[in-house]
């Protein structure tokens, strides 16, 4: 494969044959990785296809099995974080480790090797954020702030270090698209200043929008070197996934006069702990027959909603849901099952499933309640051949692979035991279903698969409520488009009216852009 | 070079039933060189303390009499610990149930019926069950630790037994004696085969009760239930399980069978209360739980192992002089070595060598990737 050469003729880092095995999987099979100076280098591919196992190497918290590094053309080994910083490597991770009950400063203060004083630190942070247009209050507490201002103080943790190399973790998988728009201008800033940046995505627009270079894996191996400027999002979607991406195809929905299946009426709850988030008066109704997507960024309310409306966690009043006109609110989540409702968590293990029991037994989990004749017995015992039947038919309808004939569903990758329980659910033929985050971490294929099924269930005649944090997602599933943020929900909209930059304000936060349609930034 | 422990893709079933047999078999390896380093002919202790105590009848009944309190007491935790509720407090529930059982004979000496047994050994569960309700309860309740509260009651217990027999209960007969008057006939437990030795229907009790505990855990949706939310409490939840109801119920049966033991002890092998009437049954049933695999069938064959370390460790002390202190070195072994075989059922151990001899064979592998 031929390698294209950094752009002042030195590549800051080389990376040849890189290697890592677990257990029977090559997370990694012999990569090799040129990044130049000055350069924004994009790391592409879908989940799983090896790209956080590579960085983690680099980063120096895994160890290769075989390969070599070479930072300015000099072989090293990075055998922890702290040689990775001292060589010039500073990393933005996805989930960010911060302490929320402490503030910006602290949290930067406890990531530096030296005593530096907090004030001297709050100072050198507060220079850094003027310099790359990076606003931050050091002395504010993080639980506080939100996801772009806590990913801020993680960029800047990171150029207090002054790396040459800033690798970014799936840096906008968080953030609203304004505030990626400001991400993009620090990062512009930082490749003019000659600092290289390795930029880990698997959105393909602000690759080509943002990146010099690009290196695509999958399966582990790097499948290809391009520059994604001279590349169509489809191109490179192709190089990720190895074949044509499949989107989902939505029937128009025929529901203006169809039943009310779900509604809610001012849904208000506690914050259960010191960081979870209230909900507030959230008011919504669904049809039979459409899709309803729910925008917004992570940690907004979407997991305290989700509970809500499943019955894990009860309301005061029976009015303020009702499942099929039946007032649910202080009913559990088996009662609400039995009105005909299905419920699909954002977790998968341990919530979704229990990862230690078999797939026939989670199966178990959610529809024994629900299937009581065809799954149980006298003195309650559990017909094994009857659940083994059922999750056998689950699994070819969905095409579900595993490696044995009815294995621990934490043995499963994340898309196949999502396409398990996804399957789970739909075989009841619910009449309502709750989805959160239907897709996260599923493969392209598996994902086009999952919702097309929750398109056609729909168009069956239930009602299908989604939450994501993905609006390509949304765009494609959702025939109405509401935004939750900060325990509010705005109102739905029709998905054709929604834009890009409308979700972008309400998932900021600005309520105008509900009435003031383009009434931009 | 250091050493790495890799957790295994998959774990051999057949290993996963054998360890507990594997770790008895290196209990016995290490008990000999321990034999032999105290001075004493391995060969000749080890048949003392495995093989003797099996080859006699009246033997036999006395190793039915010590195992039935430590199965029963071990298939009531085994709910307990699956469900992910850490009951350490058996020990107070097999005295109290015990309390409750004596009321009727010590009290009632006079209230003699064929009925009086069965409602003492209901009494007994009723005791038991409502004592190991209040860690149940606090810890519903007021998130308490079950730890702690349930062993401090151990302790209440007790010395409310102690009070008992020195004060209230005391024999009026007994020459100030601590301890009750004696069971009429109607309140002891029969042994089962009265010819050839003591056993008593105890042990009886811990088998149907192994039997059915064992068809509820692994048959029925209940069993179901109890696992789910041991394992992910989450999922139980999602499930529409409730974690606070099943914290009262595993007490409440642990509590039951603790209490059941503690009647029978009293009512079959020793017939009256005394100020102690548990050798740590209650404590060493939790080895008996997680040695038998917390698989109430796998507790019967634990519960015998274990009664036999007990019987053995006498027979020892008296045919070889070896010191009383063997029988806890001995369960203490066993539990490790069960241990050590569980975690190495599900890791495996890598040795890595140190950072240059990796760089030299990562180099040396280049050229064939």
């Amino acid at each position: 494969m031929s390698q294209t050469r950094a752009v002042d003729g030195t590549p800051l880092l080389e990376v040849k044959g890189l290697t890592k095995v677990f257990g029977q999987l090559k997370a990694c099979d012999s990569i090799d990785l040129t990044i130049g100076k000055g350069e924004i280098h994009a790391l592409l591919g879908e989940n799983g296809a090896g790209k956080s196992t590579l960085v983690k190497m680099l980063f120096g918290s895994l160890e290769p099995a075989s390969g070599e590094i070479f930072w300015n053309g000099q072989g090293v080994t990075i055998s922890n974080p702290g040689q990775a910083r001292k060589l010039g490597i500073g990393m933005v991770f996805q989930h960010f480790s911060l302490f929320e009950a402490l503030t910006a400063a602290e949290n930067i203060m406890l990531s530096l090797d030296d005593d530096t004083s907090i004030l001297a630190i709050a100072e050198k942070a507060h220079g850094l954020s003027k310099a790359y247009g990076l606003p931050l209050d050091p002395f504010a507490l993080v639980g506080d702030l939100s996801v772009g201002e806590r990913q801020r103080i993680e960029i800047i943790r990171c150029l207090l270090q002054e790396p040459e190399l800033i690798i970014l973790d799936e840096p906008t998988s968080v953030l609203t698209p304004q505030e990626a728009d400001k991400l993009f201008e620090t990062l512009e800033r930082l490749r003019s200043e000659g600092k290289s940046i390795l930029y880990i995505s698997h959105r393909l627009e602000e690759v080509k929008r943002l990146c010099d270079r690009a290196t695509v894996l999958r399966h582990g191996k790097v499948v290809g070197h391009c520059d994604p400027r001279q590349e169509t999002a489809a191109s490179l979607a192709r190089m990720m996934v190895g074949s044509e991406v499949i989107t989902a195809t939505r029937p128009p929905a025929a529901i203006a006069d169809a039943t009310e299946l779900l509604s809610i009426c001012g849904l208000s709850r506690k914050p259960a702990g010191p960081f979870s988030v209230a909900l507030k008066n959230i008011w919504l109704t669904m049809k039979a027959g459409e899709v309803l997507g729910i925008a917004g960024v992570a940690g907004n309310g979407q997991g305290e909603f989700f509970e809500a409306i499943s019955g894990e966690v009860t309301q005061e009043s029976p009015d303020v849901i009702r499942i099929r006109g039946n007032p649910v609110g202080k009913l559990g989540i088996s009662e609400r099952r039995l009105m005909g409702a299905a419920f699909v968590p954002e977790e998968r293990l341990g919530h979704g499933a229990a990862p230690r029991m078999k797939l026939s037994e989670n199966l178990l989990l959610s529809r024994f309640k629900t299937d009581t004749k065809a799954f149980l017995g006298k003195f309650g015992m559990v017909r094994t051949s009857a659940i083994a039947e059922a999750s056998k038919r689950i699994v070819s309808e969905m095409d579900v692979r595993k490696s044995a004939e009815d294995p621990e569903a934490a043995s499963l990758s994340g898309g196949n035991l999502q396409k398990f329980i996804i399957g789970r659910e739909l075989d009841r033929q619910p009449s309502v279903i709750i989805v959160n985050q239907p897709t996260w971490g599923v493969d392209a294929g598996a994902a086009a698969r999952i919702r097309q099924a929750l398109i056609d269930l729909a168009r069956g005649g239930s009602a299908v409520l989604v939450i994501s944090q993905d609006l390509d997602e949304l765009f494609e599933v959702s025939d109405r488009i509401a935004v939750m943020h900060d325990g509010q929900l705005s109102s739905p909209l029709p998905a054709a009216e929604m834009t890009l930059e409308r979700i972008g304000l309400l998932m900021g936060g600005s309520q105008t852009a509900t009435e003031s349609k383009g009434d931009a930034a | 070079m250091r050493l790495e422990l890799v957790k295994r893709p998959q774990q051999s079933r057949a290993f996963s039933a054998l360890s507990p047999f594997i770790a008895f078999g290196l209990t016995i390896i290490a008990g000999a060189i321990l034999f032999a380093a105290l001075g004493k002919n391995p060969a000749t202790t080890l048949y003392y303390y495995f093989v003797e105590p099996l080859m006699e009848v009246w033997s036999l009944h006395e190793l039915a009499i010590k195992a039935a309190p430590l199965i029963l007491i071990a298939v009531g935790l085994s709910v307990c610990f699956l469900s992910n509720n850490w009951n350490i407090g058996a020990e107070g529930q097999f005295v109290i149930g015990a309390v409750v059982g004596s009321v009727l004979p010590v009290m009632f000496p006079d209230f003699q019926f064929w009925f009086v047994l069965p409602l003492m050994l209901i009494m007994g569960m009723i005791g038991g069950a409502a004592y190991a309700s209040i860690p149940g309860i606090l810890k519903v309740r007021f998130n308490t630790n079950e730890i702690l509260t349930s062993l401090m009651l151990v302790y209440v217990a007790q010395l409310f037994l102690d009070w008992l027999v020195r004060g209230p209960w005391r024999n009026p007969a007994g020459m100030n004696f601590p301890e009750t008057r004696t069971f009429h006939s109607y309140a002891i437990l029969p042994e089962i085969l009265p010819a050839s030795g003591r056993a008593h229907w105890g042990f009886v009790f811990a088998i149907i009760a192994a039997i059915v505990l064992w068809f509820v855990l692994s048959k029925t949706l209940k069993g179901f239930e109890i696992k789910v939310l041991g394992q992910s409490p989450r999922a139980g939840r999602f499930a529409g399980f409730s974690a606070g109801k099943m914290t009262l119920f595993a007490f409440a049966v642990s509590g039951a069978m603790a209490g059941l033991a503690g009647i029978s002890e009293v009512s079959g092998a020793i017939g009256q209360l005394r100020p102690a009437i548990s050798p740590g049954y209650g404590f060493t049933a939790i080895i008996v739980a997680f040695l038998g695999r917390l698989n109430p069938l796998g507790i019967v064959a634990a519960g015998l192992v274990l009664a036999l370390t007990y019987l053995g460790g006498e027979a020892a002390q008296i045919s070889v002089g070896l010191s009383d202190k063997v029988v806890r070195a001995f369960q203490g072994m066993i539990l490790f070595f069960v241990l050590a075989c569980d975690t190495l059922i599900h890791y495996q151990i890598r040795f890595v060598k140190s950072k240059a001899a990796t760089a030299s064979l990562a180099a040396a592998q280049v050229p064939n990737v």
